[in-house]
């Protein structure tokens, strides 16, 4: 019983070091194409186009809301105490040291992430990338640097987007709502908000993008068995990619703040 | 042209290749035989080094390329066309950008004369009016057809195609055989196809090698193949499950 799950545990452990060590090594495998021409201009922005650009809708969405329920949350919590007048400062400062990178992450991780898996995955079973290297292309170049580079670049503007649009969902449910000043509010987000809570956020999120797309890229790359292979790659390719975020963003914060 | 040596390749615990030796002549159009799971795509893969091999070497034009680095791989590719069992056509680029991909990438060539040599190759292969479409609007034999001519484009000097009829009806299949011969004139190319159809295999080969249990068991023209002794290659030309090839899984009483 105990040896059974000292054995699952061990096969766990080695699966993730194996599993880590190949993410690390695809990643500078996929550097070393960064300093080699030509340089896909094209494929760059058409890959910022979808994962970036077409993500706006649904992290708005998700911004405002989020912004909204804070304000909703802290504005009849900190009344108890009568510490309504923060709700703006709160807002503000959940919005860019935390929930901005982190769920811009998951959700362009769940959206442009399983995608990046699936057509990767799809392009390595029906040979395409075999197809690719035939004609003298490297994948990594023509594949993945694109996914790459649109990661480590639009999550970090995505987030931009992401704080101001959470802090005005803040702002909406404090005024509309609760009847507080507007200048309030905007007082209580600028008296506590440091520039320094803002671009750490978009150095977690830029770090986030990047490791989602590589993880993304890898796991298609990889994938072995047809449509099942292509579907559980994609999985195990979101599973990963937000796990990623989520730890490292402990890290992260605790290194940068 | 191209010099197979003493090849072996192992996935896991599975022997694929167990010492192949095989050399293709320049011109010449070789097919390699075999049934299923008998290695021959695995081989073809190490041809242009798509696979690594554990032990051995395969030399195109005196060159290793089992021990090339990535740079001088990506240069001995640009000789190779390849024709792949799919089609393997690239779903998010339009027909004319398939077969065009070589000439824009790699020779720098401008969209619209990429375009109007793609259109030049697709009517050799014989097919009119398609460059616009995308991939997925294809039929199977259209696909394979849009294949080729995307595997010719840059005008290669080895052709590989993996399994060129598998998969199409019989008379798309002697469409696709026509073609391969017609091309082999039109070009002058050395060429190596493999597959199990030997209505095919006669048809495109010079020389027909046959794979078996990871190793090239005879060699010879489709004459000599067609007249041979070994029992284990009369088997399989003449298409019988009785005989001493044993079917991986199915034992018989």
């Amino acid at each position: 019983m105990i040896k059974n799950y000292i054995e699952r545990l061990g096969r766990f452990v080695s699966f993730f070091i194996l599993e880590a060590g190949g993410i690390v090594l695809f990643g500078l495998r996929t550097l070393k194409q960064l300093f080699t021409l030509p340089f896909d201009i094209k494929l760059i922005i058409l890959q910022m186009l979808s994962i970036g650009v077409k993500s706006f809708p649904v992290v708005f969405i998700t911004s405002i809301f989020t912004g909204m329920v804070f304000a909703l949350q802290t504005y009849t919590g900190f009344k108890r105490f009568g510490a309504e007048s923060m709700v703006g400062s709160v807002v503000a400062l959940s919005m860019t040291r935390e929930l901005g990178p982190v769920l811009t992450g998951l959700i362009v991780t769940g959206r442009a992430g399983a995608a990046i898996a699936a057509e990767i995955g799809t392009m390595r079973v029906t040979e395409q990338i075999d197809a690719l290297e035939t004609l003298a292309t490297n994948p990594l170049k023509y594949l993945v640097i694109p996914r790459f580079l649109a990661g480590l670049f639009m999550l970090p503007a995505l987030t931009v987007l992401s704080d101001i649009i959470g802090i005005n969902g803040g702002f909406i449910v404090s005024t509309g709502i609760y009847k507080m000043s507007s200048s309030l509010y905007w007082r209580k987000v600028w008296d506590y908000l440091e520039l320094g809570d803002f671009y750490n956020g978009l150095i977690k999120a830029a770090f986030f993008g990047a490791s989602m797309a590589l993880i993304c890229c890898y796991k298609g790359f990889y994938t072995e068995g047809g449509a099942e292979g292509v579907g559980k790659a994609t999985t195990q390719a979101v599973v990963l990619a937000s796990m990623t975020i989520l730890v490292s963003d402990y890290f992260l914060s605790a290194w940068l703040f | 042209m191209i010099e197979i040596k003493e090849l072996y390749k192992s996935f896991g615990q599975k022997e694929v290749l167990k010492g192949v030796d095989l050399s293709i002549q320049k011109g010449e159009s070789m097919v390699i035989i075999g049934g299923s799971g008998s290695g021959k795509s695995v081989l073809i893969k190490h041809i242009i080094g798509l696979l690594r091999p554990d032990k051995g070497s395969v030399f195109i034009e005196g060159l290793d390329v089992t021990r090339l680095n990535e740079k001088d791989l990506y240069k001995v590719r640009k000789k190779f066309g390849m024709l792949f069992q799919g089609a393997a056509l690239f779903d998010s680029l339009r027909v004319w950008e398939n077969v065009s991909f070589f000439l824009i990438r790699h020779r720098g060539m401008s969209e619209k004369r990429a375009k109007d040599i793609a259109i030049e190759k697709l009517r050799l292969v014989g097919l009119t009016g398609v460059e616009d479409l995308m991939p997925a609007e294809l039929s199977g034999g259209m696909r394979k057809r849009v294949g080729l001519a995307r595997a010719i484009a840059h005008d290669p000097e080895i052709l590989l195609y993996d399994e060129p009829t598998t998969g199409l009806d019989p008379i798309m299949a002697d469409a696709i055989n026509d073609l391969i011969v017609d091309l082999k004139k039109k070009l002058n190319v050395t060429s190596v196809a493999i597959t199990h159809d030997m209505h095919s295999a006669y048809k495109i080969g010079d020389r027909i090698a046959m794979l078996y249990e990871g190793k090239i068991i005879e060699t010879g023209t489709p004459d000599e193949i067609k007249n041979t002794s070994n029992p284990i290659v009369r088997q399989f030309i003449t298409g019988s499950a009785k005989g001493p090839i044993k079917i991986e899984g199915v034992t018989d009483e």
